[in-house]
């Protein structure tokens, strides 16, 4: 079995060029920056604090208070990075303020229902997003990664979306790594669980029906 | 090799994280357990499935939207000066 590839993840050399410009002012090489890391930004935003308008404010407000801390940006980690780590704590404090009743932390030993003990082991169809639409399945996709907490939910998005090392998800984090190590185990194992009602082997009609009464969310 | 301890390494499998002598052991545990199988393999798909997914795209014309009023912000600051942001 073949093991999965990061989808992003490349340096780009001229990018220490362009902060170094932008440090000094330039602020058409921002623009740039601006441009190779905005949807990344949004996606990561949207996923964490589960609203679109917190995901808009959080994209400008990260930018921003990136473009005005240039200069405490050192240069040891990828500017992307460091970007992210900036958009993960605007995210957080967005979902802090929208859930006030919950805390919600990186840190928190999150107890959950589920364990990492894979109960549901029955095979997939062999191509399993082809039995919904684009639509179903991508309201598959969200409400499956919603129903995790927001801190397996973030390193599963930094690690397995955007694609960055463990290493830079510990870093994006102020995590170790053996905790991202464990919480992206237990991430990825959740959402294998909670798919599996939706993927595994049957009839078409009785996916159909479980996915409109909403039952295989639970 | 337990299937417990089969998903303790199960990540580091799937990204690769792992020795040639641990990867071999691994695979020999695939190899006849069906359960260790199947998870391994859905969790595979479970990645390949959310990498691949369009979640969340940034809509052109938002992200036009949401870029110039940064650049606007960017430029109003560097007229202020570095000091007062």
């Amino acid at each position: 079995m073949s093991t999965i590839q990061p989808k992003v993840g490349e340096t780009v050399s001229d990018e220490l060029a362009l902060v170094q410009a932008a440090k000094g002012g330039d602020v058409n090489a921002f623009e740039e920056l601006i441009r190779r890391y905005d949807r990344n930004v949004f996606r990561i935003a949207q996923h964490i604090t589960q609203n679109r308008e917190d995901a808009e404010d959080v994209v400008q407000d990260a930018f921003l208070k990136a473009y005005n801390n240039l200069k405490q940006f050192q240069g040891q980690s990828k500017f992307y990075t460091w970007l992210v780590r900036i958009a993960v704590n605007e995210a957080l404090m967005k979902l802090r303020r929208r859930r006030p009743e919950r805390t919600v932390s990186l840190d928190e030993e999150v107890k959950t229902e589920e364990d990492s003990v894979p109960r549901e082991v029955a095979d997939w169809s062999p191509n399993p997003e082809q039995q919904y639409s684009q639509a179903e399945l991508r309201d598959i996709l969200t409400r499956t990664i919603q129903g995790l907490p927001a801190s397996f939910r973030t390193v599963f998005v930094l690690r397995d979306v955007e694609g960055l090392s463990t290493e830079e998800t510990a870093d994006a984090l102020d995590l170790s790594i053996p905790a991202v190590k464990s919480r992206l185990l237990r991430a990825r194992l959740q959402l294998r669980e909670r798919l599996s009602r939706y993927f595994h082997r049957r009839d078409g009609a009785s996916a159909q029906q479980k996915l409109e009464t909403g039952d295989g969310n639970q | 090799m337990k299937c417990s301890d089969f998903l303790q390494e199960l990540t580091n499998y799937l990204d690769g994280a792992i020795d040639a002598r641990t990867k071999a052991e691994l695979e020999d545990h695939l190899a006849w357990c069906h359960n260790c199988y199947v998870v391994c393999d859905t969790t595979k798909k479970t990645i390949e499935i959310y990498r691949d997914s369009q979640l969340y795209e940034l809509p052109e014309d938002l992200r036009t939207r949401l870029r110039t009023a940064i650049i606007s912000k960017c430029h109003e600051k560097k007229k202020a000066g570095p000091e007062q942001a």
